[in-house]
């Protein structure tokens, strides 16, 4: 799809949603490490984790969803875990924190 | 009564308008043909009988049906009751058109055989305590009362063989109708493996 650029675990991502809201529309971001990627073809989901005022914030996107106007990777990240569960442990700076590719 | 045969295909999803995800059944209904009609006079109702697939080794009265009405063998015949049969002719085609999307549908077919099955998975029974010294786990219990009626009623719920019925689901709803690959995607899931034969009705 054209509009999901090319990402993967580990890279830090930026998710343009589209939101409805009575009868207008608006554009939600939502800015992260993306921590797991899940299932095959059309059912394909990935977790998107990011801490905002000291709370961990997890969200899980269909990605081939037509609520998802555009996927940004801001940042690229190199591990060697298909899931980053072990940053929810973490605390502080260190919360957010992959090696960068 | 609008009808058509197909075979279960696959489940998977689609988004709805929405965004939502919706759990569809993917039925392929192509190669259906009328082979039949049943009409009052004749035999004092009136139906159609719907063809589906190609039989690969018809016997001898198999084939000699066919070859009086001029068309190919089918693997499957079902009849379907049907009030208004004007216009209908054999050998007629059986569009996936004729359904809506939105429409609700009865759904035939047979369901996943589980084999022998206690109570409790066959029937929903409550199971006994794991733990504190029970020891009735998973088991049956009592099946009945005693001197009188000094028997086991007929039709008890008991183990036994589970699946593998026919089994109709209604008031099914049409998600989405692939005209050109003659899909039908029913929402949620339908009875029977991949590949099971099923009937669809309205």
């Amino acid at each position: 799809m054209e509009k999901v650029q090319d990402f993967g675990v580990a890279d830090k991502i930026r998710v343009y949603i589209k939101i409805k809201e009575g009868d207008k529309e608006r554009t939600q971001r939502f800015e992260g490490i993306v921590i797991k990627e899940n299932g095959s073809g059309i059912g394909r989901t990935f977790t998107v984790r990011r801490v905002s005022y000291g709370v961990g914030i997890e969200r899980i996107f269909p990605l081939h969803s037509p609520n998802i106007q555009k996927i940004q990777v801001v940042k690229r990240g190199k591990v060697r875990r298909a899931k980053l569960y072990y940053l929810r442990e973490r605390k502080g700076k260190r919360a957010m924190r992959v090696k960068e590719a | 009564m609008k009808a058509i045969l197909g075979k279960k295909i696959e489940m998977t999803q689609v988004f709805d308008d929405n965004g939502n995800v919706i759990p569809v059944t993917v039925v392929r209904c192509n190669g259906n043909s009328i082979v039949g009609i049943r009409t009052r006079e004749r035999d004092g109702y009136n139906a159609v009988i719907l063809g589906y697939g190609v039989a690969k080794h018809p016997n001898l009265p198999h084939r000699g049906i066919f070859k009086k009405m001029g068309i190919a063998p089918v693997k499957i015949m079902r009849e379907i009751r049907k009030e208004d049969i004007e216009g209908t002719n054999i050998g007629g085609t059986v569009p996936v058109s004729q359904f809506e999307v939105g429409e609700k549908v009865f759904v035939t077919g047979v369901s996943k055989g589980k084999g022998f099955q206690g109570p409790i998975k066959r029937w929903g029974f409550t199971r006994g305590p794991m733990s504190h010294g029970s020891k009735s786990h998973r088991v049956q219990g009592s099946i009945g009362a005693s001197a009188d009626p000094a028997r086991v009623w007929k039709g008890k719920k008991m183990a036994g063989r589970m699946g593998g019925v026919r089994v109709t689901l209604k008031n099914v709803s049409i998600v989405k109708i692939d005209d050109e690959q003659n899909l039908i995607y029913l929402k949620g899931a339908v009875p029977g493996t991949r590949g099971s034969f099923l009937v669809i009705k309205r």
